[in-house]
């Protein structure tokens, strides 16, 4: 009850301040932020191993939207998302989801190496049901959830095997099965493909598509594939060398479903190429 | 004829050994008292396990070092996960599990003589003693290296601390666990063997074997040091094999 009015107050800090960056107050974590914005980054600072990482970092992010974080090396895309996502402490800074924090969002996050995200010792369909498990749901409830997601994916996976005895496509599709299961409001994926195949690769860009577009679920993707992360993203996240800001944020407005002729549109084109370029400027500065 | 070498492989050492001693009690090389032919030796460890008081010894054995492994265990792998959960505590008692994991269990003989007396009791516990360091080590250092992913993934999903020791933890160490008890239930058999060869016993294979030697019953004793080699390596083979079916995903 407390926490939930503690986020409310939160709220209508956000809320109450007018669009008009002059009446702004002094204290940051008041800044304006576009309608629209499902999470908010404020003033946030990392410093890794004695060098700045991120200083006073702010970040807005759309809601029902997928994101794709790029940059050069060593930037810190997997870094901002582990901190978005709670996995890694930050030295500073605030984040809010629709003003609540990370302890009141139910969130899914998508590991890059599934051989060592999911559980070895459940089969594929309890590790799915594992965090259903965590909520407190019945057996049946459950049995509900589960099934409809599957429904959805429609994979040809034999789920009572366990996840060593899949290949690397299926293991990240029961991972990414595993996240979506508990319906979470905000997923992030930290490179989901780059240990797939190209075929596999192609084939899980179009099932993560296809969530997207059923269930609309804000998405932060973490991709070192320019191409990839025009493709599935409605805005581009371009960031700096460390001390790392926003180089740019570019919208992707191309229609879905897209597919591998939208790799060949002159707009998507366009759009990847003015990444690139940005990438391009960024990578070489300093 | 390949296929039959191949098949008697694993048994050619076994027919080596008896065949060479049997040879040197033919040639009498070794005293014959001292070295009794190999079917006197077999002989008596049928008849001891058959009608004499070997089997008795033997349940006897198996029944002390296991009560003190599961005691050990039962302390041991609840306290290793929490340890090794939590590094910084594992780091500050380390030494102290180091030091005693390192002094000979047969040192602390004395002591637990004086605090539980003569008996059982006393066996069993400073065979518990010696195992439970050692599972305990490998227990912490398999949750210590436990893949960290895993646990962060159980974290986002929403697992409590409690909830990321017994899904994750626990899961994670139990290969090196494994390798805790079999290491730990050697260690007991040892243990419990020395205390019934000197600690008031009435039966137990080491109390056959030390009888023996003071009777001069040399085929006996051979027969109770085999009964005692048989454990050791039946007890190796029973975790082996549960440790296959039950932690399947090991290595993979």
């Amino acid at each position: 009850m407390l926490s939930r009015t503690r986020a409310a107050m939160r709220l209508v800090k956000g809320g109450t301040v007018e669009a008009a960056p002059s009446v702004q107050p002094a204290d940051k974590s008041y800044r304006w932020f576009p309608p629209g914005t499902h999470i908010t980054v404020r003033g946030l600072s990392k410093q890794f191993q004695g060098s700045v990482l991120y200083e006073d970092f702010d970040l807005d992010l759309p809601r029902g939207k997928v994101v794709s974080v790029f940059g050069p090396n060593g930037c810190g895309k997997s870094t901002i998302i582990n901190m978005i996502a709670g996995l890694l402490p930050m030295d500073k800074g605030e984040v809010l989801f629709d003003g609540k924090t990370i302890d009141e969002t139910r969130i899914g996050y998508v590991f890059q190496n599934y051989r060592e995200a999911l559980f070895p010792w459940l089969r594929a369909i309890d590790n799915i049901h594992y965090p259903l498990k965590l909520m407190g749901l019945s057996r049946k409830e459950r049995n509900e959830r589960v099934e409809k997601l599957l429904g959805r994916f429609q994979v040809k996976i034999d789920f009572n095997r366990y996840p060593y005895e899949l290949s690397g496509g299926q293991q990240q599709t029961v991972s990414i099965m595993r996240s979506l299961v508990m319906e979470p409001e905000v997923l992030f994926l930290d490179e989901p493909f780059s240990a797939l195949d190209y075929e596999m690769t192609l084939f899980m860009r179009d099932q993560m598509q296809k969530v997207f577009m059923e269930t609309n679920t804000t998405m932060v993707i973490v991709s070192h594939d320019l191409e990839e992360a025009v493709y599935l993203a409605d805005h581009v996240l371009l960031l700096t060398r460390r001390p790392t800001k926003i180089a740019d944020f570019i919208e992707v407005p191309l229609p879905r479903p897209r597919s591998a002729d939208t790799l060949s549109d002159p707009k998507f084109v366009e759009i990847k190429s003015r990444c690139l370029e940005i990438f391009r400027r960024e990578a070489k500065l300093s | 004829m390949n296929k039959l070498l191949a098949r008697l492989n694993p048994v050619i050492g076994v027919i080596l050994l008896v065949l060479v001693w049997w040879i040197a009690t033919l040639l009498q090389i070794a005293d014959p008292v001292l070295l009794p032919p190999p079917q006197k030796a077999f002989k008596a460890l049928v008849d001891g396990l058959v009608s004499g008081p070997l089997l008795h010894d033997f349940a006897q054995t198996i029944y002390r070092t296991v009560l003190a492994f599961l005691i050990a265990s039962a302390i041991a792998i609840p306290l290793g996960v929490m340890l090794g959960a939590a590094d910084k505590v594992y780091r500050s008692v380390e030494f102290v599990i180091d030091f005693f994991r390192s002094t000979p269990a047969s040192a602390v003989f004395p002591l637990f003589l004086v605090l539980f007396g003569v008996g059982d009791k006393t066996k069993i516990a400073v065979a518990a003693f010696g195992s439970v360091l050692v599972i305990l080590f490998n227990v912490a250092y398999g949750v210590m290296n436990a893949r960290k992913t895993r646990v962060l993934a159980a974290k986002v999903m929403g697992a409590n601390r409690f909830q990321v020791l017994k899904d994750v933890y626990f899961w994670e160490s139990l290969p090196q666990t494994f390798i805790g008890m079999r290491n730990g239930i050697s260690l007991a058999l040892v243990i419990i063997v020395v205390a019934e060869m000197f600690i008031g016993s009435s039966d137990g294979i080491g109390y056959r074997l030390i009888e023996a030697q003071m009777l001069f019953e040399m085929p006996t004793m051979y027969a109770a040091i085999f009964a005692a080699g048989a454990l050791g390596y039946g007890m190796n083979w029973i975790f082996l094999t549960i440790e296959k079916t039950f932690v399947h995903w090991g290595g993979k």
